[in-house]
């Protein structure tokens, strides 16, 4: 029997990842992630969860730990936000290279400088070149099974990537939620022990780390590039999957909400995705043809879903909690790449949103849509992305 | 080449490329002189120093030439030749 | 028959191939190690002139499962295999870290730490050539007083590094650990010895060898084991074994080798002598060598 219990976001998660059973796990504190390797480290304290434990000097090294035990053969996870992820950069990239799986909970906080411990996804998308898949969840139930979809995908043997779950930090990881338990024996069923094909071995003794020359290094990219690809499928199927076993479905890559006859389409990642599902009932109450398009594997960039979802639409407002500072928002620049020559494809309208913990709300959102129409009537081109919420009066100037 | 996922690479493997190639002398044994003692094979840093039924074989595959089991011989039975290429 | 005939009748777990300058210090010293060793071993090497010398794609010599991750995580990487060797009961693997004065010095230094404060179950071994000899010869933390490296040159105005050699293996064992030595690639009987006894104590474990480099110390490729034997019997580098915080052993110096005659074997060093002849300098370095003689007690009779 399933159980139903009102619990902080990050005990939600540090229940799902005991339940997949990792042998090694790193902790390194960082605000606001630590509640769940603290959750974790109170469950190896009492006996209920056999895992090496392992008190690291710095999130360098908590990836470097994992990286090691998955090398070696274990099942392997940690936690970080903001700062503690931009020093994990390195070792992700070298993981993914060396196709090592693990999952890591990345919790979504803005990074210095200004130094701010409120929520945003610069963290994380500052992580999406380097060959990880990253989920996004709206919700800390959503969280939950992301995580126990996520070390099947990793381990997967076609993917073999480490994959993060990006949750929004303090909204998601400290706010109290109901959420449903599954029993350890579905997830056991779902997700069967950590066996790959090459793992550190005395019997069979082989070499990790070489050096690519110039005629190999491309081709070992595309590889990973092709484990991206296949990864969309495969997501999908492990997705559908535990959706049979919990009960609970939340869609494929994306999840597409009134979308079929919307004029103006919002996409977003996260848990604003949440308030906009009230935004656009309450808009469609008053009229407008709204909907909204919720990303849930943003690497691998599900564009062929998005176009799906969105081409019938006059207009799509991407509503981005980071930029790459000089250029827009990191979905913005993704979708209108891919939508780039597509026959009468929709406005893309970048919108910068809720940076450093600027509350995405209901009123702003409805002015997000305003904003996007008006792009649309006004024929809209080579303009700045439209940054939400923005108060132009306090922007510091001169010295 | 084959290339595997990950870059994973079998050990042992780099027997596969013959450094002797780097060579530009050569170590030549008088087994007469040598005193069987075991010290060319300690100080080779490319294992090209064999010890095969009490006799010593210098495997020209992989030997650099670099000198050390002539210089450390304790007999002097290693001379190092210059090879002309 | 002799034990270096016994040794070499083990079969090379560190085979031909590999990618090191003649007459490397490094090379030699791993086959030693791994012959100590056995192979119930998984090394882990961060990035450097053993990583780089052993590891072009499809050519490696390690007969033991091997891995290099990044430069400045080598000690973390063999935490986390010693963490899921634990967790899978691989109770005999054991894990060893073999990583140059680069990464151990400086880049890695925080992760060591780390690494040496949890008691993680690795013996690290520090293969020593005194800089960034994979990228050239810059100046690290090991490099010695006065020596010139490409990012200290000696000039009209310079004399190479003024800074001293970071004390690591003290600094190693001020973190509480079962076992700390010192070691040179030119005693190699000696430096199995230490591999095996290390090997016998769980927990963390450093071992810091000399090994001397002839492309970039400037000296002919078969003088490596002379030069590391100037080393040692100048007190330049003094070899012993701490356990449990303690120096129980020391090797012993039969006669004391001025710093002089281990100076002017290396262009490292040539820029101590020639027409202006650097005394002040010397002498300091005399100093160094001086200081640990006594603070070691290294003159005297050996005991092997």
């Amino acid at each position: 029997m399933s159980v139903v219990k009102v619990l902080e976001g990050s005990e939600a998660v540090a229940l799902a990842v005991k339940a997949c059973r990792p042998q090694v796990i790193s902790a390194y504190p960082i605000s606001p992630q630590t509640h769940i390797v603290e959750g974790i480290a109170k469950f190896v304290a009492d006996g209920d969860m056999d895992a090496e434990y392992v008190r690291v000097d710095s999130e360098f090294s908590a990836a470097s730990v994992i990286s090691g035990a998955s090398a070696a053969g274990s099942r392997a996870y940690t936690a970080s936000s903001s700062q503690g992820l931009l020093l994990m950069s390195e070792v992700l990239y070298a993981s993914c290279g060396m196709r090592l799986p693990f999952v890591i909970t990345g919790v979504n906080r803005t990074v210095s400088a200004p130094i701010s411990i409120q929520v945003d996804q610069q963290d994380t998308m500052s992580l999406r070149d380097c060959g990880m898949i990253q989920l996004f969840v709206e919700s800390s139930q959503e969280a939950y099974d992301a995580h126990i979809t996520a070390f099947k995908i990793a381990e997967d043997p076609k993917i073999l990537l480490p994959v993060m779950v990006c949750m929004d930090g303090w909204v998601l990881t400290h706010s109290y939620e109901r959420i449903t338990l599954s029993e350890e024996k579905d997830v056991d069923h779902f997700l069967p022990p950590f066996k790959p094909a090459n793992f550190l071995d005395v019997k069979n003794p082989k070499t990790w780390g070489s050096i690519g020359e110039e005629d190999m290094v491309m081709e070992f990219r595309y590889s990973v590039q092709q484990a991206m690809q296949y990864a969309k499928g495969r997501i999908k199927e492990i997705f559908a999957e535990w959706a049979g076993i919990s009960g609970r479905n939340y869609g494929g890559l994306i999840e597409s909400y009134k979308t079929d006859d919307a004029e103006v389409i919002l996409l977003a990642m996260g848990s604003m995705a949440g308030t906009m599902k009230d935004a656009v009932d309450n808009l469609r109450s008053a009229g407008d043809k709204v909907g909204l398009v919720k990303i849930r594997s943003y690497r691998p960039f599900p564009y062929e879903d998005i176009w799906e979802a969105v081409k019938g639409a006059k207009a799509v407002a991407v509503v981005d909690a980071n930029l790459s500072l000089g250029s827009e928002g990191a979905i913005g620049m993704d979708l209108k790449a891919k939508l780039y020559g597509a026959p009468n494809a929709p406005l893309v309208v970048d919108v910068i949103a809720g940076l450093g913990g600027r509350d995405v709300n209901e009123s702003r959102i409805k002015k997000i849509v305003e904003k996007v129409k008006e792009a649309q009537a006004s024929g809209y081109f080579l303009r700045e992305p439209y940054w939400a919420g923005l108060n132009p009066t306090i922007v510091p100037q001169g010295v | 080449m084959e290339l595997t996922i990950g870059a994973v690479v079998k050990g042992g493997t780099s027997l596969g490329y013959k450094t002797g190639s780097w060579r530009d002398q050569r170590p030549v044994l008088d087994m007469k002189k040598c005193k069987v003692c075991g010290q060319c094979e300690s100080v080779c840093p490319d294992s090209a120093v064999h010890v095969v039924e009490e006799t010593y074989i210098i495997d020209y595959d992989y030997c650099k030439g670099c000198g050390l089991c002539a210089y450390e011989c304790p007999a002097d039975a290693i001379t190092m030749i210059r090879e002309d290429k | 028959m002799t034990t270096a005939k016994k040794n070499a009748q083990q079969e090379d777990l560190f085979v031909s191939g590999h990618r090191a300058c003649h007459g490397c210090g490094m090379a030699l010293s791993v086959r030693h190690i791994l012959k100590a060793t056995g192979e119930d071993v998984i090394v882990v090497t961060p990035t450097g002139c053993l990583e780089t010398f052993t590891s072009p794609y499809g050519y490696s010599p390690w007969r033991v499962p091997w891995i290099h991750h990044l430069f400045e995580n080598g000690p973390s990487i063999a935490t986390g295999v010693a963490a899921a060797l634990r967790a899978q009961k691989r109770d005999t693997t054991r894990v060893v870290g073999i990583g140059g004065d680069g990464s151990t010095f400086d880049i890695g230094f925080g992760a060591l730490s780390g690494m040496l404060e949890r008691g993680d179950d690795i013996l690290y071994i520090c293969v020593d050539n005194g800089a960034y000899m994979n990228t050239g010869g810059q100046r690290s933390g090991a490099t010695p007083l006065y020596a010139a490296t490409s990012t200290h040159p000696s000039g009209k105005k310079s004399v190479g590094k003024v800074e001293m050699k970071k004390n690591i293996p003290m600094i190693v064992a001020a973190h509480g650990i079962p076992y700390v030595a010192t070691a040179s690639v030119a005693y190699v009987k000696d430096l199995q010895k230490k591999v095996k006894r290390a090997m016998e104590f769980r927990g963390p474990r450093y071992i810091q060898v000399d090994t001397p480099c002839p492309s970039v110390w400037g000296f002919p490729s078969d003088h490596t084991l002379e030069v590391g034997r100037m080393g040692v019997q100048s007190g330049l580098i003094p070899l012993f074994e701490m356990e449990e915080g303690k120096v129980i052993h020391v090797r012993k110096i039969k006669k004391q080798v001025p710093v002089e005659e281990y100076l002017k074997l290396q262009k490292r060093f040539r820029h101590l002598f020639g027409e202006a002849e650097r005394e002040k300098e010397i002498a300091a370095i005399q100093t160094l060598a001086d200081r640990n003689i006594e603070e070691f007690g290294l003159l005297g009779k050996s005991k092997e």
